[in-house]
């Protein structure tokens, strides 16, 4: 009777360290430019090599402009922290999707796309959302740089193995409810720093019934609830998604693979360290209405007074209202936007960007908005262009951008500029996080950042009538 | 390949209160538009402080008074977010050799691990304790004992908790575990050869 995390855990051991750590093998690892250049240059101040440079893909994704593919880059920094990740690549064989490549995308959707990311592996990257691989049944977590440089060399980690906490989402989802909703309302509930310590494994008939992009989103967000892996068993759904892709076993190879895949899935009656349920009937759209992802509320729920919080909760609810500009009390919806963005490892994936602009079709972004679309990799830009989808978008007045991370972090040229307001669909509404030390973020799903968009404001997506189809 | 034996930290100490404190505000992301991390103290904290300054305030890291700091005491959930290494980089830089906090995320426990900072734990109360003392008397002394794990201050002596795993590799100066992975490498390559993916599901 043993779980997920038990199982790969123990396949990828290499031995105990005399720390008392585990040494462990990582089965992939996932390299951006703005990561690895100093554990590069630390292997190299070394004399090492990489260990396995077949086990290492790389992509560039949160630097790169999403403007145009121009090279040079306009942006010198840019320029050279691409052109570093292009040189240690060849010096080191390391397969790269580099800017206009065919498969660049921010690396966690690109990673899945390609077949890369499987059940049953071990997955870092150095950057903290490598927990959406996951949602393939495999251990993905994010490692700082002189982790990097420790894969890079020795394809390994020293790790403490987490404790597991299984999540069960029961229950149907409601109209123009996501996966995004039932993520922050998990986050809102167990706390930010609730999975500290802790792997999250997903379960429930909520989670069964996903598809892999609904997983992938559910996955994403593990770190936010302080949980630095989540993952979901393999099941049909999976392999479905699999086959085919590039990467992905053939042939013969295919049978084997799903047969693995199959056995290193949770046994039924394998017990957790600890166990929550979620409700998921009774989630409505969340929006975030402050500094962290887990102060939020239902779309059309006060904000609580934070004189009805705890200690430690207090102070900081109070700086995050000021900072805000909220007041206790108030709903998010009606706050006026200045900035819709779509877009992020989290929410831009094609089923995403299909759902996004059934609310935007035949409709304008308000006058006083700058909205911007952003797809996740150049693979869903394009299958979103042989759907028309850009055309959706640009119609209403959204920008449609090359494949990045763009404004979910900021340190390319997309950016808020002073105070303002931004409904996004990326992960992290930490004050500053997308490019202005002032600039004001609002989580929530894609629908939800489509229909801002539209009314200026913050509306609740259950009351637009989508024009193209139906909100999901 | 190992490091130096870290048995102890002591100096003066800079309090920084709040709870998850998150990387972006640590070092800010257009921070690391560099391939290098020299120079990222200047940063640290970067927004806070030019927050701070234009509402009047001094933010710690500003303060003369903890100028020098070798400790940093913190509160629950330090270093969540982005799982950027600059943010303990930048700490380092600027001069703090331990951080004494009621709780830390993962990746920037380990992280800091990486650079031979301890990030030890203390009780939400002991941890108040110490951010009042050195903010009463900046010049006082703090000690991070991490033989007796316990942290002093003045009259306050004080327990803190470290994963023995952790304490061990600083105590013995193996926190770069680098030289550790790469000792044995017949392991990881008969590791490797265990797993049906390594090979492509050949067999
Ligand atoms: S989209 Fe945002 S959260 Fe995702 S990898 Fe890029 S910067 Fe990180």
């Amino acid at each position: 009777m043993a779980t997920l995390l038990d199982k790969v855990w123990d396949l990828h051991s290499v031995r105990r360290l005399p720390t008392g750590q585990t040494q462990l093998f990582i089965g992939l690892h996932l390299i951006h430019e703005v990561t690895t250049p100093q554990a590069f240059a630390m292997l190299r101040e070394r004399g090492l090599t990489p260990a396995f440079p077949d086990r290492i893909f790389g992509t560039m994704d949160h630097i790169i402009p999403t403007a145009s593919l121009k090279r040079p880059a306009p942006d010198p920094v840019a320029e050279e922290m691409m052109a570093t990740l292009e040189e240690n690549c060849r010096a080191h064989d390391i397969p790269l999707f580099g800017l206009g490549d065919d498969h660049q995308g921010i690396v966690h959707v690109i990673g899945p796309e390609l077949g890369l990311t499987q059940p049953g592996m071990t997955i870092a990257c150095g950057d903290s959302h490598t927990s959406t691989h996951g949602a393939f049944g495999a251990l993905a977590f994010g490692i700082g740089t002189s982790q990097v440089r420790d894969v890079l060399a020795s394809q390994c980690l020293a790790m403490d193995k987490p404790k597991l906490r299984r999540v069960r989402f029961e229950g149907k989802k409601g109209p123009g409810v996501t996966a995004k909703d039932l993520a922050l309302a998990m986050i809102r509930q167990l706390g930010v720093n609730g999975g500290v310590g802790f792997a999250y494994e997903y379960a429930g008939d909520a989670v069964r019934n996903m598809t892999m992009d609904e997983r992938m989103t559910l996955c994403n967000l593990s770190i936010e609830g302080g949980a630095r892996m989540g993952y979901v068993n393999p099941d049909e759904t999976t392999f479905a998604f699999l086959r085919g892709r590039q990467y992905a076993p053939a042939a013969d190879a295919w049978d084997r693979a799903v047969a693995w895949w199959s056995s290193i899935a949770s046994d039924s009656g394998s017990t957790a360290d600890d166990e929550r349920v979620i409700d998921v009937t009774r989630i409505a759209p969340v929006v975030t209405w402050g500094t962290n992802p887990g102060q939020s509320v239902a779309v059309d729920e006060p904000i609580p007074d934070p004189r009805s919080l705890p200690g430690g909760e207090r102070d900081a609810a109070l700086e995050a209202l000021q900072f805000m500009g909220f007041e206790a009390g108030a709903v998010v919806k009606g706050r006026r936007v200045d900035v819709a963005f779509i877009g992020s490892c989290t929410n831009a994936r094609l089923s995403d960007l299909r759902a996004a602009a059934d609310v935007v079709r035949g409709q304008r972004v308000a006058r006083h908005v700058r909205g911007l679309v952003v797809p996740g990799s150049r693979e869903v830009q394009r299958a979103a262009e042989r759907e028309g989808l850009h055309e959706v978008f640009q119609m209403a007045g959204f920008e449609w951008r090359e494949p990045g991370c763009s404004l979910c972090l900021g340190m390319n040229d997309d950016k808020l500029s002073g105070a303002q307001t931004c409904a996004s669909s990326s992960n992290r509404n930490f004050r500053g996080r997308q490019g202005s030390p002032t600039g004001r973020t609002l989580l929530m799903s894609p629908t939800m950042v489509a229909a801002a968009a539209i009314a200026g404001e913050v509306v609740d997506v259950r009351n637009v009538i989508p024009r193209g189809g139906a909100v999901q | 390949m190992s490091g130096s034996k870290i048995l102890s930290v002591s100096g003066r100490a800079v309090p920084l209160v709040g709870d998850d404190i998150d990387t972006d505000r640590i070092m800010p992301a257009r921070h690391l538009r560099a391939i290098t991390f020299d120079g990222l103290e200047a940063h640290l904290f970067g927004d806070d402080r030019k927050h701070a300054a234009n509402h009047g305030v001094v933010h710690p890291i500003d303060d003369p008074r903890f100028a020098g700091a070798s400790l940093m005491i913190v509160n629950r959930n330090f270093g969540c977010g982005s799982s950027r290494e600059h943010a303990p980089q930048g700490i380092v830089r600027w001069g703090v050799r331990g951080i004494i906090g009621e709780s830390f995320s993962e990746i920037f426990f380990g992280n800091s691990l990486m650079l031979g900072m301890p990030a030890v734990t203390a009780s939400p109360a002991d941890v108040a304790a110490l951010q009042q003392a050195v903010e009463r008397d900046p010049r006082l002394e703090v000690s991070l004992n991490l033989e007796t794990m316990r942290a002093r201050a003045g009259v306050l002596d004080v327990a803190v908790h470290l994963p023995p795993a952790a304490r061990d590799a600083l105590m013995t100066g193996r926190w770069d575990g680098l030289g550790l992975l790469l000792e044995d490498f017949d392991a990881v390559s008969a590791a490797a050869a265990r797993l049906p993916y390594v090979s492509r599901f050949a067999v």
